[in-house]
C-alpha cells in the first residue's frame, strides 16, 4: 500500500434555509421561497405538461407510468412507513382491474363511476384478505403477499370464473392522462403530509417498535389495517384505470411486473422518500416500454438494475440528490 | 381399490419429488437462514447446462450431469460472494436480491434459450414395471430411492458432521456461533454451494420426467417454499412430513378435482400455514420475531 499522507474526508453542512424549513417554514426572502418551492414546482409542472410534450406513441406510456407510480408509492408507504413489505402489487392491480371490468360490463356503470367504486371496494377486499396476515412480520408478510396474486391466478384459471383465461373483454375505453396524473400528485403530496401527522407518527412507530406502540395502549392491527387500506386503494385505483385503458381485464393483470417493478423503482428512487419511488417509476417504465421489442429481456434488465442499485448505491437517487441540494459539501484535511 | 393403490404409489413418488425439490431450499434457508430465492432458477440452469453438454457437446450423460451440478454449485457460491454478502442481515433485501437474480436468470432463458424446440433429458433407465397392478416407470423408482437416500443422508449430515452442525448453529444464534469460531460468511458460502448443488441434483433426477421449461423454475420455487414453510424452518422431520402432506394432497386433488388445482394446494398451504403458525407445523424457532 502506498501511504497517502493527505487523509481527506467530506464535510457536510446543512444550508441555513433547509435547517429553518424542516417542518416549520420561516422564510426571510424571495430567494429562500424559490429555494423551497423550486423542486416541488419542477415536479408538478413537469408532470402536468408531460401529456402536451410527448409524441403520440408515448402518450399511452404516460398513463402506464402514472399507474406504476401509484403502485410504487403504495409499496414505499407500506414498506418504509409502516414496515409491511408487500410484494403483492400485482394483487392490488388485479383486484382493481377485475372489479372495474365487472362493474362496467355486468352492471353497465360508466368509467367515472367504476374507477372510484373499484378503488374503494377493491381496497376493502384487499384489506379484508390481508387482515389475517397483518400480525406477520417482515419476511413472512412478504412471502404471503407474493403468494396471493399467484393463488388468485390459479384459482381463476381452475374455476374458470370471470372469463377464465380469456379475461373480461368489452370494457369501456377511458383514457385521460390528466385524471391519473392529478391522482398521482394528490396521493404523493397527501401521503407526504400524512406521514408527518399524528397517524403517520404512529405508523412509523409501528414500523420501528411495535411492542412500544402496544404498550402505549394502541392497537397495532388497527393502524396496520388503515395503512393497508390506503396502500391498496392506490393499487386498486391504478388497476381500475388500467382495465379501462386496455379495455380488458385478465390474468395478466396479476403479472409479476406489477410486483417487481415497484420494488425496483423504490430502490432506484430512494426508499422512504415517497418522491423518489415516483421518479424511479418515471425512469423504469419508459425504459421497459422502450425495450418492449426485446420481450422478457426487459424483466432481466430491471432485475439487473435492481441488483446493481441494491449492491452499489442502496440509498437511491432521491436521497442522493436531496443531500446535494440541501447541503454544502467540501473536502477537508483530517 | 385400484385407484387407491394408484394414489398411494404416485402419492409417495410425488412426495419424494417434492422433498427433492425442497431439500436444497430447506438446507439453505431453513437451516442456515440464507435465503436463496434463486432456487428455481438454479434448478433450470442445471437442466440447461446438462442439456448443452449432452446434446451440443456430445459428452457422456453421467459426466454432463456431474459437470452441470458442479457448475451450479459454483454459480451459487458466486451469487453469495458477489451479491448476497453485501445485503447480509437485511432479510428483506436478501430476499429481493436473490429473487431478482432468479428472475433475471429465468426470464433471460425465456428470452434467449427456450424458444421453439423442446428441451428434454433422457431418462436413466427405460421401461416400466408393475407394482401391484399399477404401471410405474423405472426412472420414477430411481427417483424414489435416490430421494429417500438423500433425505436420510442430509439428516445425518446436518446432525453429525462439523459443517452441518455449524450451519445449524449459525441459524440459531449467529453471535454465539461467531464466538465459537464459526466463520458465518464462509458457512453461508458453503450453504449456498450445497443448496445450489442440491437444486442441481433434484433437476438432474426430475427433469428427465418432463420438458425443461421456464415455468418449472417458478413452480419449483413455490413448491420448495411450501414444503419448507409448512414443515417449519429448521426442522428436517417437518420438511419430510410436509412433503408427504402436500404431495398426497396434490395427488388427491389432481385425481378428484383436476390438474388445475395442483398449484392452488401448494399456495393455499403456504398462506394458511403462515397465517396460523408462521413457524410451521413442526418448527419451534424464534416465534417472537415472526409475528406480533
Amino acid at each position: 500500500m502506498t501511504a497517502n499522507p493527505e487523509q481527506r474526508r467530506k464535510e457536510r453542512l446543512d444550508r441555513g434555509i433547509k435547517v429553518r424549513s424542516d417542518g416549520i417554514y420561516a422564510l426571510m426572502s424571495w430567494r429562500e421561497l424559490c429555494y423551497l418551492v423550486l423542486p416541488r414546482l419542477v415536479l408538478i409542472v413537469g408532470m402536468l405538461i408531460l401529456p402536451l410534450v410527448v409524441p403520440i406513441y408515448w402518450q399511452k406510456v404516460v398513463s402506464y407510468v402514472c399507474i406504476y407510480a401509484l403502485l410504487t408509492l403504495s409499496f414505499d408507504f407500506l414498506a418504509h412507513f409502516v414496515g409491511l413489505v408487500s410484494l403483492g402489487g400485482a394483487f392490488f392491480i388485479g383486484i382493481g382491474s377485475y372489479l372495474a371490468a365487472i362493474l362496467n360490463t355486468s352492471f353497465g356503470l360508466p368509467p367515472l363511476l367504476t374507477i372510484p367504486a373499484a378503488t374503494i371496494l377493491g381496497a376493502f377486499i384487499c384489506t379484508l384478505l390481508l387482515i389475517p396476515c397483518l400480525p406477520l412480520r417482515g419476511v413472512y408478510f412478504a412471502i404471503v403477499t407474493l403468494m396471493y396474486p399467484l393463488l388468485l391466478i390459479r384459482v381463476i384459471e381452475a374455476l374458470d370464473i370471470f372469463g377464465g383465461t380469456d379475461g373480461i373483454v368489452g370494457v369501456t375505453s377511458f383514457t385521460n392522462h390528466y385524471f391519473i396524473i392529478i391522482m398521482v400528485l394528490l396521493f404523493l403530496f397527501g401521503l407526504r403530509r400524512l406521514v408527518n401527522q399524528d397517524l403517520g407518527l404512529v405508523l412509523r412507530a409501528v414500523k420501528d417498535n411495535d411492542q412500544a406502540v402496544r404498550a402505549s395502549g394502541m392497537s397495532i392491527t388497527y393502524y396496520k389495517t388503515i395503512a393497508v387500506f390506503i396502500g391498496s386503494a392506490m393499487g386498486c385505483l391504478g388497476g381500475a384505470y388500467l382495465a379501462h385503458i386496455y379495455m380488458w381485464a385478465g390474468l395478466s393483470s396479476f403479472a409479476l411486473d406489477f410486483s417487481i417493478l415497484p420494488i425496483a423503482a423504490t430502490v432506484i428512487g430512494g426508499a422512504g422518500t415517497l418522491v423518489g419511488p415516483v421518479l424511479g417509476a418515471f425512469i423504469l417504465v419508459p425504459l421497459s416500454e422502450w425495450l418492449r421489442d426485446f420481450g422478457t429481456l426487459r424483466i432481466v434488465i430491471y432485475a439487473v438494475i435492481l441488483l446493481l442499485f441494491i449492491v452499489i448505491r442502496s440509498e437511491g437517487l432521491m436521497v442522493y440528490s436531496q443531500r446535494k441540494y440541501h447541503q454544502f459539501e467540501k473536502w477537508i484535511k483530517v | 381399490m385400484d385407484i387407491l393403490l394408484e394414489i398411494l404409489i404416485y402419492g409417495s413418488i410425488h412426495s419424494i419429488t417434492l422433498a427433492l425439490m425442497a431439500l436444497g431450499f430447506a438446507l439453505v434457508y431453513g437451516t442456515s437462514r440464507v435465503p436463496n430465492f434463486a432456487h428455481g432458477a438454479l434448478y433450470i440452469v442445471t437442466g440447461f447446462i446438462a442439456w448443452s453438454f449432452l446434446k451440443a457437446m456430445h459428452l457422456n450423460y453421467l459426466l454432463s450431469i456431474v459437470l452441470a451440478i458442479i457448475i451450479t454449485g459454483v454459480i451459487g457460491a458466486m451469487i453469495y460472494q458477489f451479491i448476497l454478502i453485501r445485503v447480509r442481515g437485511m432479510a428483506i433485501s436478501e430476499i429481493i436480491a436473490s429473487y431478482a437474480i432468479g428472475l433475471a436468470i429465468l426470464e433471460g432463458f425465456r428470452w434467449g434459450g427456450f424458444k421453439g424446440m423442446t428441451y428434454t433429458l433422457p431418462t436413466f433407465i427405460q421401461g416400466s414395471i408393475f407394482i401391484a397392478g399399477v404401471p410405474v416407470d423405472l426412472h420414477r423408482i430411481v427417483v424414489l430411492i435416490c430421494g429417500a437416500a438423500l433425505v436420510g443422508f442430509l439428516w445425518l449430515f446436518t446432525h453429525f458432521t462439523r459443517i452441518g452442525l455449524a450451519l445449524r448453529g449459525m441459524a440459531q444464534d449467529e453471535r454465539a456461533a461467531l464466538m465459537l469460531g464459526i466463520d458465518s460468511d464462509r458457512m453461508a458460502v458453503v450453504a449456498m454451494v450445497l443448496g445450489s448443488m442440491l437444486a442441481g441434483l433434484a433437476a438432474a433426477l426430475l427433469l428427465p420426467l418432463g420438458n425443461i421449461v421456464v415455468e418449472t423454475g417458478y413452480n419449483v420455487l413455490i413448491l420448495a417454499i411450501a414444503v419448507c414453510i409448512v414443515g417449519g424452518l429448521g426442522s428436517w422431520m417437518g420438511a419430510v412430513l410436509a412433503a408427504l402432506l402436500i404431495g398426497f394432497t396434490q395427488i388427491l386433488t389432481e385425481v378428484y378435482l383436476g390438474t388445475h388445482f395442483k398449484m392452488v394446494v401448494a399456495l393455499l398451504a403456504i398462506i394458511i400455514t403462515l397465517i396460523l403458525r408462521p413457524s410451521g407445523l413442526f418448527g419451534r424457532q424464534k416465534e417472537l420475531e415472526e409475528r406480533v
